[in-house]
């Protein structure tokens, strides 16, 4: 049954990476931990307390604060910025393109309340993310399938030279995928969450564990799916696609993003640039501007819910 | 403090920056953002050749202070001002500028050179920069200076006055900004385009500490302005408004909107040279 255990637990991928970030600051002078009026949304506090002179609060100003880890990496630091996804993308998208990316700037950028996770509404459900940032050089993507992954992931990175962004759900109430400790993880190489042959789910983020429980109904009926975590969508893990293509000839994607530019549209690439004949869908949102409601919730309003998963699966086969 | 002697010195050698600047200009076929470049020539030269402590053969040494050309389209400027301190061969500017494969483009690229602090031309991005490098020698009690040029025209980006608040919340006392206020932008004069003025009260008013130069191509002034910069353990930044003129030297070119970017003919490029050979001999004479 593959590697996989599905607790049905919750972890907040932003506790974990505020405590994470603060030991790794402990440790290392040259780490700064900067955010935008968010100290309390990103679960930084700790670092304010641990080493005050690097911890960075510019206020309401994300254009000033990637200028000022551009500024900080420029003298040798590595600059972790925390904040919303929607700013962090957009607001001082810009920033992040021509001062830390153009210059391969040892900046992270840990981004919360991706997708529909919010709440908020579509001011804050950051759709477009992982479009916006896929398309720039020296960029390395990351969407943890498992909030618990986020200290490996962030230790993981260490010696990346140039940016990072880790893209996480809501930061808290995240579905555990994996047994503690059990994930070997690497950046850039697939997770096989559940072992199949019929065909396969390629997930990132939130949608893992959902992806797991639609392997799981659909198992009960003798079709065995793959799951692939793709936490890494840049460099995306291009042998785990082609092996899943050539494998199973079904691929289905999933993602808390528009179908547009996130994952779905990474992976069709792989496919394309290869040459691979399989059956091919792409599930996340849709081309609109949703509405309020919890994450779960506009997932199945929108038809990429655990029920829709399902069955656009089963109309594959 | 300098002496007449070594402020002719600098004047001779912001002399020199105009003739390469007008050389460049009429040798490359393509643009150079030249009216700025000459607005910017005085403060530039007073910077590499006094203010600043930098060494051109040891272009990491920590302890040198940091500049930062926010207006990024004044690169052939800072090129040429670099080349004259010893950073850079002129001749090399002069062969390679923009062309492919060149350490040398329209805006600065760290990449390419490394002799620069950092990539630069997307307006508006210099001041927040500065914020970090200046924010980092303060937690690493180093005593240098961060420097950053910011064009009058360039400071409408709402980016620097979110960088300006932070530099005045975050005691920032080791970060100077220089403003080259040529009162001309692009399109328009600043004052038509997107009027900045009571523009020395902006700065004030973001608890800046401000030092004005009413003539930004006068060297005597500048290097008093910089006479006059705080010791960088202060607790307040600094700006220096330079009221420069666009085109500066250049008859044809000075305070004139359509001189921006472009390149001159050889017949124009001999006359403004000889119009700064004219200025540059009755100085001396006299």
């Amino acid at each position: 049954m593959g590697i996989t255990f599905n607790f049905g637990e919750f972890a907040a991928s932003r506790t974990i990476c505020g405590d994470t970030l603060r030991e790794m600051g402990e440790r290392n002078k040259n780490i700064y931990v900067l955010t935008a009026d968010l100290m309390r949304t990103c679960s930084v506090k700790g670092c304010k307390e641990a080493f005050p002179e690097r911890f960075i609060n510019v206020g309401i100003a994300e254009q000033n604060m990637f200028g000022m880890a551009a500024g900080l990496a420029l003298e040798g630091n590595t600059p972790f910025i925390t904040t919303m996804a929607t700013f962090a993308s957009m607001r001082a998208c810009e920033q992040l393109r021509t001062d830390i990316c153009y210059q391969n700037l040892k900046v992270r950028i840990i981004a919360n309340n991706a997708g529909l996770t919010s709440t908020g509404g579509s001011t804050h459900n950051a759709m477009e993310d992982i479009g916006v940032l896929r398309s720039m050089a020296n960029m390395t993507i990351i969407v943890p399938g498992d909030p618990n992954i986020v200290k490996d992931i962030l230790r993981a990175t260490e010696d990346i030279p140039g940016p990072v962004y880790l893209r996480l759900a809501r930061g808290k109430g995240e579905p555990v995928v994996y047994h503690p400790d059990e994930v070997d993880y690497k950046v850039g190489k697939a997770i096989e969450t559940r072992r199949g042959q019929d065909a396969t789910i390629i997930a990132c983020g939130v949608m893992v564990a959902q992806a797991v429980d639609a392997a799981n109904l659909l198992g009960k009926e003798g079709i065995f799916v793959r799951v692939l975590d793709m936490h890494t969508i840049k460099p995306i893990d291009e042998d785990a696609i082609i092996q899943a293509a050539k494998e199973t000839g079904i691929i289905l994607t999933l993602e808390d993003h528009y179908t547009i530019g996130g994952l779905g549209s990474a992976i069709a690439e792989v496919i394309a640039d290869n040459n691979l004949n399989c059956k091919f869908k792409r599930m996340g949102i849709p081309q609109v501007f949703p509405g309020f409601g919890d994450g779960p919730e506009l997932y199945d309003y929108y038809g990429f819910g655990l029920e829709g998963t399902v069955d656009t699966l089963r109309g594959m086969l | 403090m300098m002496n007449q002697q070594e402020i002719m010195g600098l004047k001779e050698m912001a002399y020199q920056m105009r003739m390469n600047l007008m050389t460049l200009c009429g040798t490359f076929e393509g643009s150079v953002h030249i009216g700025g470049d000459l607005s910017m020539t005085d403060i530039m030269i007073a910077l590499y050749h006094y203010g600043l402590h930098v060494d051109p053969k040891d272009i990491k040494m920590p302890s040198r202070d940091r500049f930062i050309l926010s207006k990024g389209h004044g690169a052939a400027g800072m090129y040429i001002a670099m080349a004259l301190r010893g950073f850079f061969d002129f001749d090399e500017i002069l062969n390679t500028y923009g062309q492919l494969n060149s350490k040398y483009g329209m805006h600065p690229c760290k990449v390419y050179l490394p002799g620069v602090e950092t990539s630069s031309g997307s307006l508006g991005h210099g001041l927040p920069i500065g914020c970090g490098m200046a924010y980092a020698a303060k937690v690493n009690e180093q005593e240098h200076r961060t420097v950053v040029l910011v064009g009058d025209g360039e400071s409408q980006e709402g980016s620097n006055w979110e960088a300006a608040l932070a530099a005045h919340q975050f005691k920032l006392g080791n970060l100077v900004v220089f403003i080259d206020r040529n009162r001309l932008q692009l399109d328009d004069f600043t004052e038509n385009q997107m009027s900045m003025e009571p523009y020395a009260d902006k700065w004030s008013a973001f608890g800046w500490n401000v030092i004005n130069v009413e003539d930004g191509n006068d060297m005597t002034q500048l290097v008093a302005a910089i006479d006059q910069l705080p010791p960088t353990s202060s607790d307040v930044p600094t700006a220096v408004i330079c009221n420069t003129v666009k085109g500066k030297g250049i008859s044809f070119m000075e305070n004139n909107p359509d001189w921006h970017a472009g390149s001159v003919s050889q017949e124009d490029m001999n006359r403004g040279m000889a119009e700064l050979t004219n200025v540059w001999n009755q100085e001396r004479g006299g």
